[in-house]
């Protein structure tokens, strides 16, 4: 069993009274493509802000590779190779889509004030460096031909594609998803399906979040499952598919294949 | 013709000065976002620091150290910064509207201090005993006035290289993205309350700059110098300018500050003797009517933000 990237413990998240993450704890193995399930409400999307830093649990911890980052905020984590997308998409509008992934990579020298005056030869290397590695990802996402286009005119396929090039950039270990099918038209879900499975073979960890139970079971294993803040389930995909309870409450007929 | 052209150094060196200030709350609204209400409060800062440093000492107020100018103005600067900063510790976790108001009470509370503490920089009376650098050299006339206007051209010159160079910069597109969405910035490893703060400083000792040039032309700075009016000027320049575009901002100082001069002009020569007390107010109103107009029917400005866009070359030759 291949080691745990991602750990949390006893995770809870209180909005008021409500507990939308309740005592929550998970293991993500290195290596795999976890989904997590769950009715709308269960906490999925309350549970990723906690993995991402976004919120602050109300108690519990977060592990990331075996070190404790519940305190760390997201730029932090993202550093720390936890990288992350949006259930819906937040491009940065104004900027052109080849901008919003040269933004990404982490340690950039032009990022302080005077780099621009005084360190220009190393920026501008670092800075070619970016764009042809920037246009190798846009290219892998089929984003290429767009690369000139304001992030705004982009469809909110097309803006899902762009987060997983923009996340892609920080070359982060594991990759959160935020229902990335959800509102994406069938050719454009295979696409970004077929990427993230060549990225999974290259080694990444992903955890996604998704409704499509159909997607889940044919490209997640294992899976996790919430409801009402609680973990209920953490098994295989077979496993979840056997399991009377999912079935009944998620899952529906067992799909075929 | 002496005299129309010795008009035209004149409104230029105003304008150019107050070019600078755009630039400034260009680099805090254009491309950060940083809604600053409070434009007069740097462009105090900078005025009073300058005269205050290398002023001669004035009966019954702090300052008269008569520093050399260079260091006098950097005085200024280094004290538009700090306050910038202080202010930006306080309020820049406030957005938008929040950030405005304010950084508009923050300004406004320098200029009542100014007003009133007269033991301070002279109060009402403003401060006076500043005397031109060079001014021995090149006497008080027409060919001071060209030599000042060269000086602050060429520092608005270097104003425009250095944050031309900025926005291009990986700073500048990380201003921009957190603009754009600073929940998607942080996910990508950006840390914002540390660029804005950054940007606003930067932004805010510009506009020091704008407001040092300002005092040292006139060789005297007063509260009416830093009203609130002067905020909403700077910001109609940018407005109609073009939020996002150096080029624009600057533009818009020199067209806002024509118009303004204008119509000055032309209410004071026009309008009839019983409403001539009241023009003041109608260039006010004139100056609300152009930005909510620009916002409505213009809003990107006379010259819009640029995309940043890949080197030349077209990727969609490329394979997909």
């Amino acid at each position: 069993m291949a080691e745990a990237i991602l750990e949390t413990e006893a995770l809870s998240r209180r909005f008021g009274t409500l507990k939308a993450v309740d005592d929550v704890s998970i293991s993500v193995r290195d290596g795999t493509i976890t989904g997590l399930i769950g009715p709308n409400g269960a906490g999925k999307s309350t549970l990723f802000n906690l993995l991402t830093g976004e919120l602050q649990p109300s108690a519990g911890r977060v592990f990331l590779s075996g070190s404790d980052v519940t305190g760390l905020t997201p730029d932090r984590r993202f550093a720390r190779g936890l990288g992350r997308t949006f259930q819906i998409p937040r491009p940065f509008k104004r900027m052109s889509v080849l901008e919003n992934v040269m933004l990404a990579p982490l340690k950039q020298t032009g990022e302080q004030l005077l780099g621009p005056i005084l360190r220009r030869g190393l920026i501008r290397r670092e800075e070619e460096a970016i764009r042809d590695k920037a246009i190798e990802v846009l290219d892998f996402v089929t984003l290429l031909p767009l690369a000139d286009q304001p992030a705004g005119k982009i469809s909110g396929g097309q803006a899902k594609l762009l987060e997983l090039a923009r996340v892609l950039m920080g070359d982060p270990r594991l990759i959160l998803l935020d229902e990335p099918a959800a509102g994406v038209n069938p050719v454009l879900t295979e696409v970004l399906i077929d990427k993230i499975e060549a990225l999974n073979r290259r080694g990444k960890t992903f955890i996604i979040i998704e409704h499509d139970m159909d997607f889940v079971m044919r490209h997640c294993d294992p899976v996790i499952a919430m409801a009402e803040g609680r973990r209920v389930f953490e098994g295989s995909a077979a496993e979840a598919q056997a399991n009377p309870v999912l079935l009944d409450a998620y899952l529906g007929a067992p799909v075929d294949a | 013709m002496i005299g129309v052209i010795s008009y035209l150094v004149f409104f230029s060196t105003v304008a150019a000065i107050l070019a600078i200030a755009v630039l400034g709350l260009n680099l805090q609204w254009g491309n950060t976002g940083l809604f600053n209400g409070g434009v007069v409060a740097s462009f105090g800062a900078g005025a009073y620091g300058t005269l205050l440093l290398g002023g001669s000492a004035q009966a019954g107020h702090l300052g008269g150290y008569e520093l050399a100018y260079p260091v006098a103005l950097l005085g200024g600067l280094i004290f538009a910064g700090v306050l910038a900063w202080v202010i930006g510790v306080l309020t820049l976790r406030l957005r938008h509207d929040y950030l405005a108001i304010a950084t508009f009470g923050v300004a406004v509370a320098f200029e009542n201090l100014m007003r009133n503490a007269t033991w301070l920089a002279g109060g009402a009376q403003g401060l006076r005993g500043f005397e031109r650098p060079l001014r021995q050299t090149l006497g008080d006339g027409f060919l001071y006035n060209v030599a000042f206007f060269a000086f602050v051209l060429a520092l608005l010159v270097l104003t425009y290289v250095f944050l031309e160079r900025l926005t291009a910069s990986p700073f500048g597109r990380m201003l921009r993205a957190i603009r754009e969405d600073e929940t998607a910035a942080r996910s990508l490893g950006k840390s914002p309350s540390r660029a804005r703060l950054v940007a606003f400083v930067t932004g805010s000792v510009i506009i020091g700059l704008s407001g040092a040039l300002y005092a040292t032309f006139y060789a005297f700075v007063s509260p009416q110098d830093i009203l609130p009016i002067l905020t909403f000027q700077i910001w109609a320049m940018l407005i109609v300018g073009g939020a996002g575009n150096n080029r624009g901002a600057m533009f818009g100082a020199f067209l806002i500050w024509g118009a303004w001069s204008v119509s000055g002009w032309a209410l004071a020569r026009f309008a009839p003797v019983e409403a001539q007390l009241f023009t003041g107010s109608i260039q006010f109103i004139l100056i609300g009517a152009v930005i909510v107009g620009m916002l409505l029917w213009r809003p990107q400005g006379l010259f819009p933000e640029r995309l940043i866009v890949s080197q030349p070359g077209d990727f969609s030759t490329t394979k997909p």
